[in-house]
């Protein structure tokens, strides 16, 4: 009987314990909302990344990294707050990978993971704010800050001399956002903004916007807006009434149907694009393609990087603490150490078993600067007889 | 040689822009203000009978383009202008059969017939949208410029370019030539002086005679030709959008009140007076001004009156003026 019991009593321990050997990591993105149809693969790019770090069985002796979704919704910071509050409260998570949108990512930082002490690691929230958010060293990113990119583009002006321009935003934040960090880089560097004036998307005429443009003069103008939208009419407008012919474009403006529509007319404007190209992008498609994922969606690279970073951090910190990944992610993603490729998590886990050091690459070549944000990867462009050619990575 | 580029600049900015758009403003006001003055209610149905009556001539572009017939240096949706007039002309009369007659006969107030006028609206709004989608739709083809900037700067030598596209040229001799073909209907023929007739006192023109079904038909007619030619040059000279051309209601409403409702020539000057007033008080007057002046009076600032943010505010402004001080419009067309 006695031993019945003690038979007993070490299963249920043992069945306890497996518990306790699961980690729970919270995966917050817009799963409804505005950007819908990209959050399922880049949640499932996320997972793909911790059942690599499952299957290695390297991992701080066999414990279990169990995803645990939750919908951001984007948009609304209430709904996002309050799905962050439960994966903290009931669910348990001790990191989280998220949110995506830059709004509801501010929100969820401030209001649940700083009180909590929660670390986040977003893959796609680029507003230059969070930069400066209030964050207790809990909040990462491995998306570049629009900011980066501001300064991005003022470099290349200043590579091509030119001192003055005029800059035109879509009357966003992302717009906003990315034309205030473009000026003062701008301006830091001794050029001269002669007018930076909003535009509306989705307007049939763009010509009084155009008028007052050219009025302020420059030597060309900036264009922080969308492809499809007011970008491409505000620099159709300035084509037709000869008031600009070169034109600076950001992120927002690459896209292959705006050369293909506007052609030669653009021939020698210029802009950059976040890119990510090289070894660690196409072992990820390679990865990717193998677990049945779409790869080539956008942000898919940057949210499996984010969870093989809470792993690495959690195994260089040796326990699976929210406090080992706020210590040790910048450690993991930097250099000095041996350099890692998407697919080789377990070789990364065995190297920082054995104490030593790695600098994870991942797939958008993993680089954390200033508050922990990836310093991101910039394709310098310049469109020659209607196609894009790149000049520069930056 | 510097005060003619101040007006090389103050054209290609500020004239011509504005002058196309006033063109395109005054056919739809004139819509607004022909049903105001015959069918006696405020059409809120009408910028979406603009894109229903576009989006008629763009399909029927696609067609003659896909079978190879173009017009050469001008535009293949000229051609097509007549066919969107039959399709527009066929939904108005179908709506007006189907919902307006019904509230004619109960003789509703005309703010019902507003309110009606918003329903139809959603109905055609719906319905443009689910035959062509709400995406933005590039129709123009043919020679995309009279002249433009880097020519006329090497043809003159100015600083300044001009350009005049092909759709701002087309645009200027569409609507001369509609608005005096309208004129000459209204003034000339039996049917357009019993429109007239019927518009200035109903009671007596039905006591002489005149048939209000047929009054009614030849508007909704008329008006189905001017909103669709209006809303295809708007399309073509910028791009077609059916929720810009719901936005177009206001500038038209403006157009249309300024110059008084029910008078024709009203809708055609305050189609201007709108247009203008948008383009010059956005307007950055920064450059015209240094070619102008002398150098000593040189403007350091932009002298920009208002932002282009609000620009939709300067047609409210504009029509808040005019119903103050003088409710019936410029032209003493009928008080709102």
């Amino acid at each position: 009987m006695k031993k019945y019991l003690a038979a007993t009593a070490v299963c249920a321990l043992t069945g306890g314990t497996a518990m306790a050997q699961d980690v729970p990591v919270g995966i917050i993105m817009g799963f409804t909302g505005p950007i819908e149809s990209l959050t399922p693969q880049m949640a499932a790019s996320a997972e793909l990344a911790m059942t690599e770090v499952n299957e290695s069985g390297n991992f701080l002796e066999g414990r279990t990294l169990v995803p645990v979704r939750a919908d951001s919704t984007c948009i609304d910071s209430a709904a996002a707050t309050a799905a962050a509050e439960r994966l903290v409260t009931s669910d348990g998570v001790v990191a989280i990978v998220g949110a995506d949108c830059s709004g509801v990512t501010g929100a969820v930082l401030s209001n649940v993971a700083v009180p909590n002490g929660i670390p986040m690691i977003s893959p796609s929230a680029t507003s230059p704010a969070l930069s400066n958010a209030e964050d207790n060293g809990l909040f990462f990113r491995t998306a570049p800050s629009d900011a980066r990119q501001g300064q991005v583009l003022a470099d290349i002006l200043e590579e091509r001399g030119i001192t003055e321009v005029a800059v035109t935003y879509t009357n966003n934040d992302y717009g906003k956002g990315l034309a205030d960090s473009f000026i003062s880089a701008f301006e830091e560097q001794g050029g001269t903004v002669t007018l930076s004036s909003a535009h509306e998307d989705g307007k049939a005429d763009y010509s009084s916007e155009v008028a007052s443009l050219a009025s302020a003069g420059g030597e060309l103008l900036a264009v922080f807006g969308y492809s499809d939208q007011g970008g491409k009419g505000m620099i159709q407008s300035s084509l037709d009434t000869g008031a600009f012919d070169t034109f600076m474009m950001g992120d927002g403006m690459y896209s292959d149907a705006l050369t293909a529509d506007l052609g030669d007319d653009l021939n020698g404007s210029f802009g950059a694009a976040p890119w990510s190209e090289g070894e660690g992008a196409d072992r990820f498609l390679e990865i990717t393609e193998e677990a049945g994922i779409n790869g080539d969606s956008t942000f898919t690279r940057e949210s499996y990087d984010a969870a093989a970073l809470i792993a690495l951090a959690m195994m260089a910190g040796g326990e699976a603490t929210s406090q080992a990944v706020a210590d040790n992610v910048m450690n993991v993603a930097n250099a000095p150490g041996e350099k890692i490729m998407p697919g080789e998590l377990a070789k990364a886990l065995q190297i920082l078993a054995d104490g030593g050091d790695v600098d994870y690459d991942g797939a958008t070549a993993v680089e954390l600067i200033g508050p922990g944000e990836a310093s991101g990867t910039y394709r310098y462009y310049e469109i020659k007889d209607g196609e894009y050619s790149t000049v520069d990575f930056k | 040689m510097d005060l003619l580029n101040a007006i090389v600049a103050l054209s290609n900015f500020v004239i011509v822009p504005a002058v196309a758009y006033g063109a395109q403003l005054a056919l739809g006001a004139l819509g607004v203000t022909l049903i105001y003055g015959i069918l006696r209610f405020s059409n809120f149905a009408h910028g979406d009978t603009m894109a229903f009556g576009t989006l008629v001539t763009i399909l029927f572009t696609w067609w003659f383009q896909s079978m190879g017939i173009t017009l050469g240096v001008l535009p293949t949706a000229l051609l097509a202008i007549p066919f969107g007039i039959a399709g527009t002309a066929l939904l108005v009369l179908a709506t007006d059969r189907v919902v307006y007659r019904f509230y004619r006969r109960k003789k509703a107030k005309p703010v019902m017939l507003v309110i009606v006028s918003i329903g139809v609206m959603f109905v055609y709004n719906g319905l443009t949208r689910v035959i062509l989608g709400p995406d933005d739709r590039n129709f123009a083809d043919g020679e995309r410029f009279i002249i433009n900037a880097r020519d006329f700067r090497e043809m003159t030598g100015l600083e300044e370019g001009l350009a005049i596209r092909t759709t701002q040229g087309i645009t200027v001799i569409t609507a001369v030539l509609v608005v005096a073909l309208l004129f000459w209907f209204l003034n000339r023929t039996r049917t357009g002086k019993s429109m007239r007739a019927y518009s200035d006192n109903e009671d007596l023109a039905l006591l002489s005679g005149i048939s209000p079904e047929k009054v009614e038909r030849v508007t909704w007619l008329i008006v189905a030709a001017l909103i669709t030619v209006a809303g295809v040059l708007y399309g073509l000279d910028k791009s077609y959008k059916p929720f810009t051309y719901f936005q177009l209601l206001l500038p038209i409403f403006a157009a249309a009140i300024v110059g008084g409702l029910g008078s024709p020539i009203g809708a055609i000057v305050g189609g201007f007076v709108i247009a203008f007033s948008e383009v010059a008080i956005t307007y950055a007057w920064k450059k015209v001004l240094e070619y102008a002046m002398p150098q000593a009076l040189e403007p350091d600032g932009l002298v920009q009156l208002l932002s282009t943010d609000y620009k939709f505010a300067v047609s409210f402004m504009i029509l808040l003026v005019v119903l103050i001080f003088r409710p019936t419009g410029l032209f003493r067309g009928k008080s709102v």
